[in-house]
């Protein structure tokens, strides 16, 4: 069953076509890699996907019926869709767990004035830092920590959020081999649990190892999908990436 | 002694402003420059209501901080929609538009003349017309301020404001609705605003639109600067030094002539040099 689905969708950047009639599906529970040469779209195609641009055409449906193309960033997570950024993006004068515990708080404005269930909200915190190694970071402030700790925050922060659907922005890009071995366990983990994972990977070896289908795209199009084994060694495929 | 407990007064209505103001600059990082024009508010509205109609001071209270209320809800709608600069601008031009109003409405304001005769409160039989008495009300009223910022500051209300300063868009990502704390934040400081003016028409017993300006907007984002930003002890410190700060000047022995106007120049040259050596101010936690 397709999670989400776009119909020629469409974003122009004055003129230029970052995404140009890109029609996909992505299947619920699986690992679903965007590769692509840089600017082919991926990036904006996670932005429109999570209502963080919005669309000058097309349509992004959800489920299969809803229809999300014309939402707001607030409203798109309301369907269960989280993200991470390709240059990540953290409350950087606010506290590691406060970075998480703002993710799992109350959204209702008057709500959130009171702290409901509180103890729990902790226990998720504490166990969402103490997966990507950061328990002992809890304190200090976000702005404070390595670019590897950063970008695990960031990965920290959006499993805090308990979604549907995952969209991975580049969450290896300059990390450590065993930074990328926890952001990979957690990846997987995400899927024995159902959840949907979009993930933008320059690094074949991790998608290939990582995702069971995958979106090929160049200059804002589609230009193949499958399964990675055959996908990626297509000539199109690697003439893109080589160019021609 | 009565110079001291007079500076307590002045000092209590300055942190009230401050602490309210500080809640919108500092925790949600909106660059509001006009706190004035809802002090302005308050005190108008409790001065109207004192000296033309049969309501007292409680009541005059209540209903300065149903109309600061209800107009910065108003306002707040379409300055929640910006951010940065443009926030800074709105509030700016708003300041601006209600210091003309204080001005031209003369039916209402009695224009640039001012209000005299307005009077202190009565309640309980206890007469605040001694000043040792109006003071211990201004602390309460102070302490009162103090709770409701910690409790918003402290709950995860405050928490959001904080993610909103740091990345607004990130925070909407995470299901959020900027625009709603935006705007429900600036209705609280606007409230708390309304406070301190009602408090200070009552002590003064006059007021005129030269209180109002976005010049004492300004005053005010200078206290909370110096004293730090999201942080409600800072913006206290800053109270204290701003008011203190006439009373040290008056031993550099400025001309009389040109007094109040080094004044200004002294706040201009502490905001300079905070800006440039320590940007969080004194205890802050947030560097504009």
């Amino acid at each position: 069953m397709k999670i989400i689905e776009t119909n020629n969708l469409i974003k122009r950047f004055d003129g230029v076509h970052a995404v140009d009639r890109l029609s996909i599906g992505i299947e619920k529970g699986q690992i679903t890699g965007i590769v692509g040469p840089n600017g082919s779209g991926k990036t904006t195609l996670i932005d429109l996907l999570s209502g963080v641009l919005e669309i000058d055409g097309g349509e992004i449906i959800i489920d299969g019926t809803k229809k999300i193309s014309r939402l707001l960033p607030h409203q798109v997570s309301l369907y269960g869709i989280t993200r991470t950024f390709q240059n990540v993006r953290l409350f950087e004068q606010m506290t590691v767990l406060d970075n998480i515990l703002v993710a799992e708080t109350e959204r209702n404005v008057f709500g959130s004035f009171f702290e409901g269930h509180a103890q729990c909200h902790y226990k998720t915190a504490e166990e969402v830092l103490r997966k990507v190694g950061l328990l002992e970071n809890k304190n200090r402030l976000a702005v404070s920590l390595s670019y590897g700790q950063r970008k695990l925050l960031e990965i920290a922060r959006v499993l805090a959020m308990k979604s549907r659907i995952y969209l991975f922005d580049e969450p290896f890009a300059g990390l450590f081999p065993e930074m990328r071995k926890i952001i990979s366990s957690i990846i997987q983990e995400l899927k024995r649990e159902n959840k949907t994972v979009i993930l933008v990977e320059h690094d074949m070896g991790l998608i290939r190892e990582l995702c069971e289908h995958i979106l090929v795209m160049d200059e804002g199009k589609l230009l193949a999908q499958g399964d990675p084994g055959s996908v990626l060694g297509k000539r199109e495929v690697i003439e893109a990436y080589l160019g021609r | 002694m009565e110079y001291l407990i007079h500076l307590g007064i002045l000092f209590a209505v300055y942190a009230i402003l401050g602490m309210g103001l500080n809640l919108v600059v500092g925790y949600a990082g909106l660059l509001s420059v006009t706190h004035a024009a809802f002090y302005g508010i308050g005190a108008y509205t409790t001065a109207i209501l004192l000296t033309k109609s049969g309501v007292g001071f409680f009541g005059a209270l209540v209903l300065g901080i149903a109309i600061a209320t209800a107009v910065s809800l108003l306002i707040g709608v379409v300055l929640s929609r910006f951010k940065g600069d443009y926030y800074a601008l709105g509030t700016l031009g708003f300041n601006t538009i209600v210091f003309g109003a204080f001005l031209n409405w003369k039916n209402l304001t009695q224009g640039s003349l001012g209000i005299p005769g307005i009077s202190r409160p009565e309640l309980f039989g206890i007469n605040f017309t001694n000043n040792f008495n109006f003071l211990i009300l201004a602390l309460i009223f102070l302490i009162l301020a103090y709770s409701v910022a910690r409790f918003v500051a402290n709950s995860p209300f405050g928490r959001v404001l904080k993610a909103i300063r740091e990345d607004e868009t990130v925070i909407s990502v995470f299901g959020y609705d900027a625009l709603h704390y935006k705007l429900v934040v600036f209705v609280i400081s606007a409230a708390m605003a309304a406070v301190a003016g009602s408090l200070f028409a009552s002590y003064i017993t006059f007021i005129d639109p030269s209180g109002f300006r976005v010049a004492e907007s300004m005053f005010i984002l200078a206290i909370i600067i110096l004293g730090g930003l999201a942080n409600l002890r800072g913006s206290l410190l800053g109270a204290f030094f701003l008011i203190l700060l006439p009373e040290v000047m008056r031993f550099v022995g400025f001309p009389s002539d040109i007094e109040a106007q080094m004044r200004q120049v002294v706040y201009g040259v502490i905001l300079i040099l905070l800006m440039l050596y320590r940007p969080q101010g004194l205890i802050g936690e947030y560097k504009l």
